[in-house]
């Protein structure tokens, strides 16, 4: 690890101020931010830690509506009773990434502000439709998930919250790249008042994406047996050792299934 | 048995300090003044070094030293070695480059080191060796073994033409090929063996502090066997003389062969720390671990199997190119040859046998022994053929190995081995019964009525261990005897050391070794102390690998313990006014057998140290050391049976169960030698199944870390169903033959036979992932 | 450079440390507390793991500064003076552990994952909650038989207390 200055923020108005120092990040549970700054891959100047920010911690959920902190743990997600009932599919997403020591530390807002291709909550945020709060302003999932690790965020911006309606079923099925335990292809379904989402991570080259695909099969009948017929293509999707764009072609039909069938389980 | 002897399952004694955090390994040790040590290594997998400039690297922060090839060349430090010579087929001796502990004119691999940065914290080294600017000529690499043979490939060493080490080769070539042509049948396969990392948890590390006014190193280093690290940095890489070089293997956090060799970084920090004027330390990251340690494996074999028409094996004939990477490693020569092409008769009878061996330089990390070096790979050979065979002949997979079972002993192969014992059947029987195989087309039903595909795949291995006899790796080429040594020291109470040239790095030495005490003289294991892993407590020893601590580290302790009970029984006699023929020792006690006359142990221990009253002329003490040469390798074997259910959207296989039957001959601490089993099959299904080396045609290493290269986790593997049947070992006095490998030997056939088996395809590549399954169904339909 | 303050096993600790020094190497160079090991470098292996404010995290992937504050207990402080915490017990007549050196984030990770799971532990979930701890030795088998065992002795124990408050 490169030397970095730490500062650990009074509050979010704080943070923003800090990060303004040379090339500052935003640090939150590390659990992907620290990895890469021990391999040399990551060299911020300062770190401007958020993580014990009471305002930024804790799920509230109100009628339909869910509001998740930006500094909310894995954990705290995934074991959250209100959030068990309103939206089990996000509390189960949760209790699937990394391991439980990750969980521990790692949070909803430092996944989706690092937009990891192969990250989990991309995918969840992006098929709720959810909406991004910031210190600045709200934004919409579906704009604000631009590319590989790119973000409509901007510099000293800081995601505090994220909010959804709940929908009325939801579910995630992950494969897992065998070594990293990352997704090789996740794919979150929602069936919500606005209709059908279906959001696919671990397998774009461009991160996560709605599968027009699966969402157009699934418009008129959210079953199964709607999926049948489904070819996913492999244009535009990633391949490396672990995993062909073939194979995660199909992956994404198999996963889509699954998903389908635990929402509507 | 007592509650504490020879086949107990007695707990272990070394586990206090590892659970309570107060394990001893290499990176935590501090010696005064300590600094830490960072290597540049070559990003390229071939190029020329034209230039190296430190300057801005010496004036950073925190720096002690900066230190290049040229200048440890200069102080005469000499190149690595591989210790055992190998000829080829046409008489030439091996073919073997020079390899630098850091590069001076060229890089042959991805993480070759290259200069060495010294300064106060590792975070300082680290910022430093970025600093030092090397230029580079890029060179065509080449990382794959049948293309760097061919005419025209990138040229790794001079000293070997066409990057080919040596084509050597073993058995009757005219007798295999005669019966071949004239077979019944003939089974041929082309059988790839996959690269893998050994990745012990514990990263290599290496401490090397110079004592100036002693003019005396001493070494803490990641070692199985310090004393052969000392005598090869001796004797061969000029370091210092073997009395002023003291070497420590403390706690070693696993090694699996990766730990046996003596690599560049321990001596330059021993040279560093002279150079620098103070004690240098070096701690691998894991990635430096993937790039530098030695790899395991990489095979690729052409292999035919001849039959009768009574199914009866008539010739083998195996073709076999092994990748041993940029640099030959200390036994890198000896694990294609003699710890392979021996082992291919398997549990066979079988008449004729010919391997051709040849062995390639390519841009990749140095590959040598990985748990059962040359024994996994001849295992996969035959087994993965035998099940072919048996597919192809249309008989059950356990009938045509019964068919061919070796049944008396001892047995002599084509291939030198002299088998001594076994029963082989008698594996096979206990595995079938253990896997239920008579239920298996009833769970295959039900699998296929769920979608998923079951199959079942058996292995039945045989292995050499307790290398061996010192004559006869001599003659074929070692550089070393195979003995070991030990020493028992009974001090005037009476508590017992016992030192060994053995060393334990999660093997259980400390318990196993003092049960073979508690046996002898029935005192309690607490007053058992097991001394191993320094150059300045025991003499001498070769170390542990190839399963050999048990057959003969432990032999030797047996060989010091006649010798103590032989002492203490004339002193014992002596003070006791009887006959030395009627002295029993048991439970602590020293007894006139017949009579109530004894003493306790402590006494007679007393007595030989205190000597107001031996026997005349014999020497106080009571103290005996032993070297114990063997007669012969052991044999162990056995069948391990798997069974496998793959989803066949994802190809993910998921093994059902998995069981072993080994023969060990006999177990001294069955809790122990169920944990060796457990490893060694988890170890083999990771190679099967999840483990794979992947360098891209430029040669860098894909898999670099533990985010691409599969490690096995809890939940890839199911508990293991583990049993032995035992034919004791004639050959040495405790009757046991070794147990540490086999479970990775056995284990990658039998995964991949069950997959092969549920897919319906002759073969499939490891490691057999989801990815390459799928692709193998996808291909099918 | 900067100060940290963290209780350690029950003991107030400080120090002065760059910034970049990771918990585990303040852990282990600065309070000589060695039996928390780096086994990788990609916040994997689990070999490093400790409990910061009671819970089990990975302290490789922590700064020290970022930890200051906290209460923090690594495997030298989970006995009860002499006496072996259960998990160890287990792990040694179990044989959960043979060169030892992912036993002590094992240990520490398993203890969290007992205590997280008050009903008790199956074995697949046993297997599936050691997904961040990387075992070369063992093959897991007695790694997860020791877990089941030390759960089943600790809800007894936890039983037995109930009652005896009751």
């Amino acid at each position: 690890m490169y030397s970095v200055n730490y500062h650990r923020a009074s509050s979010v108005a704080d943070a923003a101020r800090l990060l303004k120092n040379g090339d500052a990040k935003l640090l939150s549970g590390g659990m992907t931010l620290i990895p890469a700054m021990k391999t040399r891959l990551a060299a911020p100047s300062d770190l401007v830690d958020v993580s014990r920010l009471k305002d930024l911690q804790g799920i509230k959920v109100s009628g339909k509506t869910v509001t998740i902190g930006a500094a909310t743990t894995h954990y705290d997600v995934s074991t959250d009773e209100k959030l068990k009932k309103a939206c089990p599919a996000l509390a189960h997403m949760a209790s699937l990434i990394g391991d439980p020591a990750v969980r521990y530390k790692g949070t909803i807002g430092g996944s989706i502000a690092n937009n990891d291709p192969a990250a989990d909550y991309p995918a969840a945020l992006l098929a709720l439709g959810a909406t991004i709060v910031t210190n600045k302003r709200e934004i919409a999932a579906d704009k604000f998930f631009k590319g590989l690790f790119d973000t409509a965020l901007k510099d000293s911006e800081i995601v505090t919250a994220v909010s959804f309606t709940a929908p009325a079923k939801a579910a995630y099925q992950k494969f897992r790249n065998p070594a990293s335990r990352y997704a090789i292809v996740g794919v979150f379904v929602t069936k919500g008042k606005d209709g059908v989402r279906a959001a696919v991570t671990g397998a774009g080259e461009d991160g996560v994406f709605r599968s027009k695909e699966i969402e157009a099969a699934l418009a008129k009948n959210f079953d199964v047996a709607a999926l049948g017929g489904l070819k996913v293509p492999a244009k535009g999707l990633m391949s490396d050792i672990h995993a062909s764009a073939d194979y995660r072609a199909n992956l994404i039909a198999v996963m889509a299934k699954r998903a389908v069938a635990a929402a509507n389980a | 048995m007592g509650i504490e002897g020879v086949g107990a399952r007695v707990a272990r004694k070394e586990d206090k300090r590892f659970i309570t955090g107060g394990g001893r390994y290499v990176d935590d040790m501090v010696v005064p003044g300590m600094k830490h040590a960072v290597f540049v290594r070559s990003p390229h997998a071939h190029a020329q070094i034209k230039k190296i400039d430190v300057k801005k690297a010496q004036a950073m922060p925190g720096v002690v030293g900066v230190l290049t090839g040229k200048e440890l060349k200069a102080d005469g430090i000499g190149n690595l070695i591989c210790g055992w010579m190998i000829h080829s087929k046409d008489g030439t001796p091996m073919k073997m480059g020079a390899w630098s502990p850091l590069a001076v004119d060229k890089v042959r691999y991805v993480g070759d080191a290259v200069v060495v940065v010294v300064a106060d914290t590792k975070g300082q080294a680290r910022d430093a060796a970025e600093a030092v600017e090397i230029t580079y000529k890029e060179l065509k690499a080449v990382v794959d073994a049948t293309k760097a043979i061919q005419p025209g490939a990138p040229q790794i060493h001079a000293e070997a033409e066409n990057n080919l080490i040596f084509d050597w080769e073993l058995g009757d070539a005219k007798a295999t090929d005669a019966a071949i042509n004239s077979a019944a049948h003939v089974t041929r396969m082309k059988i790839v063996n996959n690269r893998l990392v050994p990745n012990a948890m514990e990263p290599r590390a290496a401490l090397g502090h110079y004592d100036k006014a002693e003019d005396h190193y001493t070494c803490w280093t990641t070692s199985q066997n310090p004393h052969v690290a000392r005598l090869v940095m001796s004797a061969f890489y000029n370091v210092a003389p073997e009395n002023k070089l003291r070497v420590i293997a403390p706690d070693v956090g696993g090694g699996f062969g990766s730990k046996i060799y003596i690599y560049p970084e321990e001596i330059v920090c021993l040279w560093a720390s002279k150079k620098t004027g103070v004690p240098v330390k070096w701690v691998a990251d894991r990635t430096e671990s993937f790039l530098s340690d030695a790899h395991g494996r990489d095979h690729v074999s052409t292999v035919e199997m001849a039959f009768d028409k009574d199914n009866r094996i008539t010739a083998l004939k195996v073709d076999t190119i092994a990748n041993l990477g940029a640099y030959m490693s200390l036994f890198s020569s000896c694990v294609p040859t003699y710890l392979y092409a021996t082992l291919l008769s398997g549990q066979y009878d079988i008449p004729a046998i010919h391997a051709s061996v040849r062995t390639v330089y390519t841009n990749t990390a140095p590959v040598d022994a990985y748990r059962g070096a040359g024994r996994p790979e001849a295992t996969y050979v035959l087994e993965r053929t035998m099940e072919t065979a048996a597919r192809e002949l249309g008989v059950s997979p356990a009938e045509l190995r019964r068919r061919n079972f070796i049944t008396s002993f001892p047995h002599q192969t084509p291939v030198i081995m002299n088998y001594d014992a076994g029963d082989y059947n008698a594996s096979l029987d206990a595995a079938m019964k253990a896997a239920d195989y008579a239920g298996f087309t009833k769970r295959r039903a039900d699998a296929a009525k769920q979608g998923k595909l079951r199959g079942i795949g058996m292995s039945c291995y045989i292995e050499a261990c307790g290398l061996a006899p010192s004559s006869a790796v001599g003659s074929l080429g070692a550089g070393v005897g195979l003995w070991e040594s030990a020493e028992v020291r009974v001090n005037a109470a009476g508590t017992i050391e016992v030192l060994t040239g053995s060393h334990s790095h999660g093997q259980g030495h400390e318990t196993t070794f003092a049960q073979l005490v508690t046996q002898r003289f029935g005192v309690p294991i607490d007053s058992v102390s097991i001394v191993h892993g320094d150059t300045d407590k025991v003499q001498m020893g070769m170390g542990t690998y190839g399963s050999r601590s048990g057959a003969v580290g432990m032999s030797a302790i047996v060989k010091a313990l006649d010798k103590v009970e032989a002492k203490a029984k004339k002193i014992a006699a002596h003070l006791l006014e009887a006959d030395e023929g009627d002295i029993v020792i048991e439970n602590g006690e020293v007894k006139v057998a017949g009579t109530d006359k004894s003493l306790p142990w402590f006494q007679v221990a007393l007595a030989s140290y205190t000597a107001h009253n031996l026997p005349a002329g014999m020497e106080p003490g009571l103290k005996e050391t032993a070297f114990y040469d063997p007669s012969n390798f052991t044999f162990p074997a056995g069948c391990y049976i798997c069974e496998v259910e793959i989803d066949p959207e994802t190809g993910m296989t998921e093994i059902i169960q998995f069981v072993a039957a080994d023969d060990f001959g006999n177990i001294i601490n069955p809790m122990i030698v169920e944990g060796q089993v457990h490893g060694g099959i988890a170890q083999g299904v990771g190679q099967a199944l999840l483990e794979g080396a992947h360098y891209d045609a430029s040669g860098q290493l894909l898999t670099a870390s533990y985010m691409d290269y599969t490690m096995p986790r809890a939940a890839d593997l199911p508990s293991f169903k583990v049993s032995t049947s035992n034919t004791p070992c004639p050959g040495n006095p405790l009757g046991v033959k070794g147990c540490g490998e086999a479970g990775a030997i056995g284990s990658p056939p039998a995964v991949i036979n069950a997959i092969t088996d549920a897919l319906g395809v002759v073969d499939i590549a490891m490691p057999a992932s989801p990815a390459t399954v799928w692709s193998a169904i996808r291909a099918k339909h | 450079m900067s100060d940290v303050s963290l209780t350690v096993n029950g003991k107030r600790v400080s120090g002065s440390t760059e910034d970049r020094t990771l918990l585990v190497h303040f852990l282990r160079e600065h309070l000589g507390l060695t039996g928390t090991h780096v086994g990788c470098d990609t916040s994997q292996c689990g070999a490093c793991v400790v409990h910061v404010d009671g819970r089990a995290v990975k302290s490789c992937t922590m700064l020290a500064v970022q930890a200051s504050g906290s209460t923090i207990v690594t495997i030298e402080g989970l006995a009860d003076g002499a006496e072996l915490h259960p998990v160890q017990a287990a792990f040694k007549e179990h044989h959960g552990l043979q060169c030892g050196f992912c036993t002590p984030g094992m240990i520490m990770a398993a203890t969290d994952m007992i205590a997280r799971h008050p009903q008790g532990l199956d074995e697949a979930t046993v297997r599936a909650e050691l997904d961040g701890n990387i075992c070369r030795c063992t093959g897991y088998h007695n790694i997860v038989k020791a877990i089941l065992a030390a759960s089943k002795t600790m809800s007894k124990g936890a039983k037995g207390k109930a009652k005896q408050a009751a």
